[in-house]
C-alpha cells in the first residue's frame, strides 16, 4: 500500500510526497470511528424497528378450531392491524387516560422542580447539600419499588394515611382509589418519583448562568423573588422546554405505576389503563404479537407528533417573551 | 502511526460488534440432539415450591437424563414466558401449564403430542382431569399433576365464637352472611369470590357453566349463560347489600383481612391449606374443609380453581426422555410422594390419592379426614372445557368484575362485558364464534 502511494508521489513530479502520503487517512478514519455507533444504532433501534414495523403488516390465520398442528398461519394483512387500532376504542381511551394523567402530572411536577431549584440557587439557604440529596434521592428508587411502596400506602387497611384519617376525624372514607381520586394517586408516584431528576437538570442550568447578571439587578434594586422570576427562569428557558419534552414522553410511556396499582385494585385501574399498558395487554396477554406491533408503532408516532407540538408551542412562547 | 491507529478503530468496532452480539444473544440454547445411549439434557419450568429438592432426587437416579429446573413465578407469569419463548423457540423441553391454559398452548402449536410415551398411565387419572390434557382428541398434551376441587374452608376457632355451622346450600350461606354482618359490623363471613376469574369460572361451573365448547370448526362462548348470570346476581347480590367484603383478592389488604379474623371463612381449592401458609401466616391449625355450598340442598358438585398438567415442550428435541421424567413426577410413587412431601400438592394420580406420603397440612391439623374429603370434591368436580383465550377472560374478568366490586356496581353487565371482550378477541385472532 505505501509503496503503491509512494509510486503514484513520485509519478506525480515528487512535489508533494508528504501530503499525498497522508492524504488516505483522513478519508478512512472517520468512517472507521463511526462504526461503533453506526453498529450499535442499526442493531439496538433500526434492526428492532424494521422488526416491528414487518410484525405490524401480519397477523393469525386460523383453520377450524385452531389446535393442532398446522391449524395457525402467520400471514400478511397489509394496513389490517393498523385498521384495527384506528378502530379500537379502548385504544384510544388509554391514550387520553394517559394525556390527562399527563396534565395533572406534568405541572405539578415541574412547578416543584423548578421551585426547589429556585430555593436551592437562592443564596443563604442552608442545609443545601442535604435538601439536593432528599429531593433526588426518589429518583434513585427504582419506580416499580416507589410504586410498591405508595400503593400500600394506599390500600385500606395497611394504609397510614387512612389509619390517622381514622384517629383524627375518625372517618375511613378516604378512598385512593376512587375513578378520579386514582389519576390523582399514580400521578402523585410520578410527582414523587420525577421532581428530584428535573430539579437537578434546572438546578444544573442555573448553576452555569453568570453572576453578573445578579449582581447588576441587585444594583438596580431587585429582591430575591425578583431575580428568580424575570432573570433565572427566563435564561434556563432552554432546560425547561428539554425537561418538558422529556415529561411529555414519559407521560405517554407511563407503565410501572398504573400495571403496580392495577394489580391492588383492578376495578380502579384497568389492564389497558395506559397505551403501554394496552400494548402489553395485546401481546402478551392477548397472544397477538401483531395487534401490538401497530399499536407500538402509532404510539411512537404520536409521541413524535406530541413532542414537536410541545418544542413548537414553547418556542413561540420563548420568541413572544424575547419580543417584549 | 497510521497502522496502529487503524488497528485501534479496528478494535473499536470489533468491541462494538461483540457488545452488541453480546445483547442480542440471550435466552437458553437448545441441547444439540444426540443418540439413544447418550446423556440427554433436559430444561424444566415449573412453579411448584422445594420443586428444586424433587428434581435432584430424580437427577441421582437417572445419571443418563439430567434435568434442569428453573422456578417459575407462577401459572400465568410462566405462561407469558412461554408463549414468548415459544416465537423465539428457545422453550425449556418440560413446562408445567394449568389445565386452562393448555388450549392456549395447544393452538400455538408449541406442546407435544406424548401419547405413544404414556400409553399405560391413563387409567391412574379422573377421566375430568384427562380429558383436560388430551382436549377431547386423540392426542396427549401432559400428563395431570394436581387437581384442585373446591372446598368450603373456615376459621372452626371463629365458627364456634360465632355460633355458626358451615353452610350446605348458598340460600344459607346469604342468610348467615347477612346475619353475622348486621350483628358484627367488623367481621364478614367472607370475601366478595368474584374478584379472581379463576375462582368464580369454579363457581359457574358447579351451577353447570360451560365457559368454551367447540362443535364442528366453531367455538361457542358461555360465559354470559344463564347459569354464569345466576353466579354473578348472586354475588352482586351479598356485595351490594354488604354481606360480603369486597376487597380484591391477593392484595395486602385482603391477606391482612384473611390473617386478623376480619374474614370467617375462603373459598378455595383444596390447594388452600398451602396458600394460607403465605397469605394468612398467624392461622396455623385454626382451619378446617367442609364442602362447598350447593344451590340445591342433597347436590353433591363442585367446580375447580387451577390445577396443572406437566407438558413437553414443541421445542424438545428428547420427547421421550422428557416424558419418561414427567410419568415418574405424576405418576410413579416416588415422584408423587415428593410432590405431596415437599410440593405440598395435592396429587392428580389416583394411586397418589391413596398413597403414604399424605399427611394432613399444619393449617388444618384438626381436621384428620382432609384427603378423605378432598379425594370425594375431586370425584364431584364438575368437568371444565376451556378454549384458547383463557388468559384474556381472566384480565377481562379482573377489569369488569374488580369495578363492579368496588362500585357495588351491576355485576351481569360486568358479565356481558367479559363475553363481549372474549368473543371479540378470539375473532380478532381469527377463531370462528358462532352466536355472540
Amino acid at each position: 500500500m505505501a509503496a503503491t502511494e509512494v509510486v503514484e508521489a513520485a509519478r506525480a513530479g515528487g512535489t508533494a510526497p508528504r501530503r499525498r502520503r497522508w492524504s488516505p487517512a483522513p478519508r478512512r478514519t472517520p468512517y472507521a470511528f463511526m462504526v461503533p455507533a453506526t453498529v450499535l444504532f442499526t442493531a439496538v433501534f433500526l434492526v428492532p424497528l424494521g422488526y416491528t414495523v414487518y410484525l405490524s403488516t401480519q397477523k393469525t390465520q386460523i383453520q377450524g378450531l385452531g389446535l393442532g398442528r398446522g391449524a395457525r398461519r402467520q400471514v400478511f394483512t397489509g394496513f389490517g392491524d393498523y385498521t384495527g387500532v384506528l378502530h379500537d376504542s379502548e385504544f384510544w381511551h388509554s391514550v387520553l387516560r394517559a394525556l390527562l394523567y399527563g396534565c395533572v402530572l406534568i405541572p405539578v411536577m415541574l412547578g416543584l422542580a423548578a421551585l426547589f431549584a429556585l430555593i436551592l440557587d437562592a443564596q443563604r439557604v442552608r442545609f443545601q447539600r442535604f435538601g439536593r440529596i432528599a429531593i433526588f434521592l426518589p429518583y434513585a428508587v427504582p419506580t416499580l419499588i416507589g410504586s410498591i411502596l405508595w400503593g400500600m400506602m394506599y390500600l385500606p387497611s395497611v394504609s397510614p394515611f387512612v389509619s390517622v384519617m381514622h384517629t383524627l376525624f375518625g372517618t375511613t372514607s378516604v378512598n385512593f382509589f376512587g375513578a378520579h381520586a386514582v389519576y390523582l394517586s399514580i400521578a402523585n408516584i410520578g410527582v414523587w418519583g420525577g421532581t428530584g431528576f428535573n430539579m437537578m437538570v434546572l438546578y444544573t442550568a442555573l448553576r452555569s448562568l453568570p453572576q453578573e447578571v445578579y449582581e447588576a439587578a441587585r444594583i438596580d434594586g431587585s429582591g430575591e423573588f425578583q431575580i428568580a422570576w424575570r432573570i433565572k427562569l427566563p435564561m434556563i428557558r432552554p432546560s425547561v422546554i428539554m425537561t418538558a419534552i422529556f415529561s411529555t414522553i414519559a407521560t405517554l410511556q407511563v407503565f410501572n405505576e398504573p400495571y403496580t396499582i392495577h394489580t391492588m385494585s383492578a376495578g380502579a385501574v384497568s389492564s389497558t389503563w395506559t397505551p403501554l399498558m394496552t400494548i402489553y395487554h395485546d401481546t402478551y396477554t392477548g397472544d397477538d404479537v401483531f395487534a401490538g406491533s401497530a399499536e407500538s408503532i402509532v404510539i411512537a408516532v404520536l409521541m413524535f407528533l406530541v413532542s414537536i407540538a410541545v418544542l413548537r408551542l414553547t418556542n413561540r412562547q420563548t420568541f413572544g417573551g424575547e419580543s417584549q | 502511526m497510521k497502522l496502529s491507529r487503524a488497528v485501534t478503530t479496528a478494535a473499536c468496532g470489533l468491541a462494538a460488534l461483540a457488545l452488541a452480539a453480546g445483547c442480542s444473544s440471550s435466552g437458553g440454547s437448545a441441547p444439540a440432539s444426540s443418540g439413544a445411549n447418550q446423556k440427554v439434557d433436559l430444561t424444566f419450568w415449573s412453579w411448584v415450591p422445594n420443586m428444586d429438592r424433587i428434581v435432584a432426587a430424580w437427577n441421582q437416579a437417572h445419571p443418563d437424563i439430567q434435568v434442569t429446573f428453573t422456578k417459575a413465578a407462577g401459572g400465568d407469569a410462566e405462561l407469558t414466558k412461554l408463549l414468548t419463548s415459544g416465537k423465539a423457540k428457545t422453550m425449556p423441553d418440560i413446562a408445567q401449564v394449568e389445565y386452562q391454559s393448555l388450549p392456549t398452548m395447544v393452538s400455538n402449536n408449541y406442546l407435544a403430542d406424548i401419547s405413544k410415551y404414556v400409553d399405560g398411565v391413563r387409567s391412574d387419572y379422573p377421566d375430568g382431569l384427562w380429558n383436560q390434557v388430551t382436549l377431547g382428541t386423540g392426542a396427549v398434551y401432559g400428563v395431570p399433576q394436581d387437581a384442585a376441587p373446591l372446598a368450603f374452608f373456615y376459621r372452626t376457632d371463629l365458627f364456634k365464637k360465632y355460633n355458626l355451622t358451615p353452610p350446605a346450600t348458598w340460600a344459607q350461606y346469604q342468610s348467615e352472611a347477612g346475619q353475622l354482618h348486621r350483628a358484627n359490623p367488623s367481621v364478614y363471613l367472607g370475601d366478595t369470590a368474584t374478584t379472581d376469574g379463576g375462582l368464580f369460572s369454579g363457581l359457574t361451573q358447579q351451577a353447570g357453566a360451560k365457559w368454551w365448547s367447540a362443535k364442528g370448526d366453531s367455538w361457542t362462548v358461555g360465559i354470559d349463560s344463564p347459569a354464569s348470570r345466576k353466579v354473578a346476581s348472586y354475588w352482586g347480590a351479598l356485595v351490594k347489600q354488604g354481606a360480603v367484603d369486597n376487597k380484591t383478592a391477593w392484595t395486602a389488604d385482603w391477606s391482612k383481612a384473611l390473617d386478623n379474623g376480619t374474614y370467617l371463612s375462603w373459598i378455595a381449592a383444596v390447594w388452600a391449606p398451602g396458600t394460607l401458609a403465605s397469605e394468612a401466616a398467624d392461622t396455623s391449625g385454626k382451619w378446617a374443609m367442609a364442602a362447598l355450598p350447593q344451590w340445591n340442598a342433597g347436590d353433591q358438585v363442585t367446580g375447580s380453581w387451577g390445577g396443572s398438567a406437566t407438558s413437553v415442550t414443541a421445542d424438545s428435541k428428547h420427547p421421550q426422555q422428557a416424558a419418561q421424567f414427567i410419568t415418574w413426577l405424576n405418576h410413579e410413587s416416588q415422584g408423587t410422594d415428593l410432590l405431596v412431601t415437599d410440593g405440598s400438592v395435592y396429587p392428580a394420580s389416583l394411586a397418589a390419592e391413596s398413597g403414604s406420603a399424605l399427611a394432613v397440612p399444619s393449617f388444618v391439623s384438626g381436621q384428620s379426614d382432609f384427603y378423605t374429603q378432598a379425594k370425594q370434591y375431586s370425584k364431584e368436580a364438575a368437568t371444565a372445557t376451556w378454549g384458547p383465550d383463557v388468559n384474556v377472560a381472566y384480565s377481562a374478568f379482573s377489569d369488569a368484575f374488580g369495578a363492579a366490586a368496588t362500585n357495588k356496581g351491576d355485576f351481569l353487565a360486568a358479565l356481558a362485558t367479559v363475553q363481549q371482550k372474549v368473543v371479540a378477541d378470539m375473532r380478532t385472532n381469527g377463531f370462528t364464534v358462532s352466536g355472540g
